[in-house]
């Protein structure tokens, strides 16, 4: 900065006080300072770069990427352009007439020579499941197509007449659609376009979304609980003890999720430890044993055990430097032992509990393993169906509509946290 | 997978340099290659002095698209699943395989009839069977069940039965128990009382069932006793009982029968050897070698009579094939085409039951 402006800034703010303050070279004292402050933070911004940069390409680029695909397709837009091209040309309600027919037909042709049925026909099958063979077959009879191209068309499929079918490959002909959001709330449109909740024997999204969000609650409130007396202990035993303890804590953290998980199926299952012992010391009989795994309640066993240390330790970092003695003032000016915990010693742990719960909550939101093998069929999670699409069904769109929304419904909560913890208050370790 | 690649191009490339007569085969590894390795590759160097590559690949389809899509492919023959090969013939990936190539059975059969049904398409052929079947453990069971009925007759053979978590494979089972002709079953599937039909079926027994996913999975279930009955793939249950020596067995009636096929990649850098490589491996001889090795079953009707003993040397091999004439009696072979249009549909179906 020059002078001047160093003239400009002074008589903008009349009131500043450090006018005969300068450096030994002669300039503002005020104006040399910010000039070293924005080198610091230069400085501090190439030293992050790599970091940044690391986390541009392996994260955020590819999520976005991937995100972007729960409304982009362009599989149909893409190999279908004759009847891209009608959909853009006629409106809603126009019947499929000869001229529609004949775009089909030279996008069919064009199908088979690029070999792309397949491609088109998984598109369309995503909304309207049995018509990617309906795609397949006409493609490989498209060389024989003669005008006219309605009846020709109609020869090979009665199907093409269906008008749910062009009401759908409308939706498909735009590359940005709506339609796997749709699909992702159970939700579907009919031939006219309304927007309808899909068959009752098929709805499970919504109902998914529900369970997990429940179960993560859940597991959160039994990690704590489970978690707080133990951080405590950990935080007021003496340093050698504690740290014993503590490598308890951490020894499962370091083992294998896969070896976690597998270890209490052998202790769960009807046929495993608990029970035979149960049975063995006549508490059941060997008809009425347990099933404590493959369904919800082992969801729940497994994933707390697997993220209680997350719970942990923040908390044991929080408590270890709370100072013993504001209790015993406490209790020394008359309070009862649950006062002084109640008023005392559990506000100064909140920074503990709120990180800690955050952190169960968010992993257990997106846990995929564990319920995927312990879970049976009703202790399953909206992970295990994005799973699901990414792997089997290779439907990527709708995954990642779920993903988003499930990113959408968590994004949602940290802001209702935020506002009623603080992230502020909020102390990882 | 970008490892393989590189490992692939790389042993490639050398391969390239080292001879021109060669052919690079990309199957699945493990004790699946080395019976391919043993029944085609040295039988096929040895006689036409053409060099076979061996490479590994967790799922041989995978390099596919990336190889084909880079203009860079440096594999002649993949030994990909069925769907796949549907998949990547669609998406214009593969060369077509002219079917008249194929060397016919000894008696003269042509090989378009030799072959079991739906083992040759456009571009793939079939090399061997495997087969989803039910098993179970003789120490748990009172009786012995015989059919896909007792599967699913809780009272009959009361415990907990072991289930693949997927709409594949459990929507025939339950069809076919209930009284469905394996002919019939995929018609009946394309309607909506045959699907209310089949998930009423696995209503009866919904509470009973423990889903497994893996296919490691069922061996486990069934020795454990956690189950005592399970469908499994029918390698698994035969390594389990003669390499391990659990008492398992396995009910052939209702099993469901899937291909492994050799695909040629489009612009394979030797496709003359890729065709001759196929057409050397896939006769009645070779396939019927590789069931010695591995119990998958041979893809040609005449290789059942030729296949001999396990490696151990006293294991017969034939009643362990799923291709047995014993164990086709109530067979069904997995309808690709149906699946591609109704998976999604399907499973949609199936999970939203599942969470009911």
């Amino acid at each position: 900065m020059n002078d001047a402006a160093a003239n400009a800034a002074k008589a903008a703010s009349p009131e500043m006080s450090d006018d005969h303050l300068t450096t030994a070279d002669g300039r503002p004292l005020k104006v040399a300072l910010a000039e070293a402050q924005a080198k610091a933070r230069r400085r501090a911004f190439l030293l992050v770069l790599p970091l940044l940069a690391f986390i541009l390409v392996s994260f955020v680029f590819p999520i976005t990427q991937l995100l972007y695909r729960s409304v982009y397709n362009p599989a149909f837009s893409d190999n279908m352009p004759a009847l891209v091209q009608w959909f853009s040309e006629n409106s809603d309600s126009t019947e499929p007439g000869e001229d529609a027919f004949a775009a089909l037909a030279s996008d069919l042709k064009s199908l088979r020579e690029n070999k792309t049925a397949g491609i088109v026909g998984t598109r369309v099958n995503y909304d309207l499941p049995g018509s990617r063979s309906l795609f397949t077959k006409s493609a490989r009879k498209a060389s024989k197509l003669e005008p006219p191209y309605r009846e020709a068309i109609l020869d090979i499929d009665e199907d093409w007449a269906d008008p749910l079918l062009w009401r759908v490959m409308r939706t498909a002909s735009s590359p940005i659609t709506g339609s796997f959001y749709l699909a992702a709330l159970d939700r579907t449109r009919d031939a006219e376009g309304n927007i309808q909740p899909v068959a009752e024997e098929r709805q499970v999204y919504i109902k998914l979304f529900k369970r997990t969000l429940f179960l993560s609650a859940l597991i959160t409130l039994t990690t704590l609980i489970l978690g707080f007396p133990v951080a405590h202990l950990l935080a007021t035993l003496p340093l050698r003890q504690s740290n014993l303890l503590m490598i308890f804590v951490l020894l499962p953290f370091w083992t294998s999720l896969l070896v976690r998980t597998t270890s209490w199926i052998v202790l769960l299952q009807s046929q495993g430890v608990i029970n035979n012992v149960m049975v063995a010391t006549g508490v059941l009989d060997d008809e009425s044993r347990i099933q404590m795994i493959y369904n919800q309640t082992g969801t729940i066993i497994a994933m707390t055990h697997i993220l209680l240390p997350f719970m942990i330790l923040p908390l044991y970092s929080v408590m270890r430097p709370i100072d013993p003695s504001y209790v015993r003032a406490a209790r020394s000016l008359g309070a009862s032992s649950w006062t002084a915990f109640r008023r005392i010693y559990l506000p100064q742990t909140v920074p503990g509990v709120a990180a800690g719960a955050l952190l169960v909550f968010i992993l257990a939101v997106g846990y995929y393993i564990t319920p995927a093998l312990v879970g049976g069929s009703n202790g399953q999670l909206i992970s295990n169906l994005i799973a699901f699409h990414m792997q089997k069904s290779l439907n990527w769109s709708l995954a990642a509509a779920l993903a988003a929304l499930l990113l959408g419904g968590v994004l949602i909560l940290y802001w209702l946290y935020d506002r009623l913890i603080g992230i502020d208050n909020l102390k990882l370790g | 997978m970008k490892k393989t690649l590189i490992l692939t191009t790389a042993l490639a490339g050398f391969a390239f340099a080292a001879t021109a007569q060669e052919v690079n085969v990309m199957s699945w590894g493990g004790a699946y290659t080395k019976s391919q390795v043993e029944a085609y590759g040295k039988p096929f160097t040895a006689e036409t002095g053409i060099k076979v590559n061996w490479i590994d690949a967790d799922n041989p389809a995978t390099p596919i698209k990336a190889q084909v899509e880079a203009g860079n492919v440096t594999i002649d023959v993949a030994d990909v699943e069925y769907s796949d090969a549907i998949r990547l013939c669609d998406e214009g990936l593969l060369e077509e395989i002219d079917h008249s190539m194929l060397p016919p059975a000894p008696d003269g059969t042509p090989a378009e009839e030799d072959f079991l049904e739906g083992a040759l398409t456009d571009c793939a052929v079939a090399n061997i069977v495997w087969s989803t079947v039910m098993a179970y453990n003789t120490d748990n069971v009172n009786g012995q069940p015989t059919s896909i009925a007792d599967f699913f007759d809780t009272e009959k053979f009361p415990g907990k039965r072991g289930l693949r978590k997927s709409a594949k494979a459990t929507l025939e089972m339950a069809l076919m128990a209930d009284g469905v002709p394996a002919g019939e079953v995929y018609d009946m599937l394309e309607t909506k009382e045959g699907v209310d039909r089949a998930f009423a079926k696995l209503d009866t027994i919904k509470d009973d069932i423990i889903w497994w996913e893996a296919g490691a999975q069922p061996p486990q279930l069934l020795a454990d006793g956690e189950v005592v009955m399970s469908t499994a793939y029918n390698g698994r249950i035969f390594n389990a009982a003669v390499a391990e020596g659990q008492p398992f067995e396995i009910v052939w009636d209702g099993q469901i029968l899937d291909y492994d096929l050799f695909v040629v990649p489009k612009g394979a850098p030797n496709k003359d050897n890729a065709m001759k490589f196929i057409a050397f491996a896939t006769d009645t001889q070779r396939l019927a070698d590789q069931a010695s090795w591995i119990s998958y079953g041979p893809a040609r009707r005449s290789s059942g009579a030729l296949v001999g003993k396990y490696v151990d040397g006293k294991t017969e091999m034939a009643p362990h094939m799923p291709t047995s004439e014993a164990a086709l009696k109530n067979a069904l072979v997995n309808n690709f085409e149906f699946w591609a249009d109704r998976d999604t549909d399907l499973n949609e179906r199936f999970n939203a039951w599942l969470s009911n």
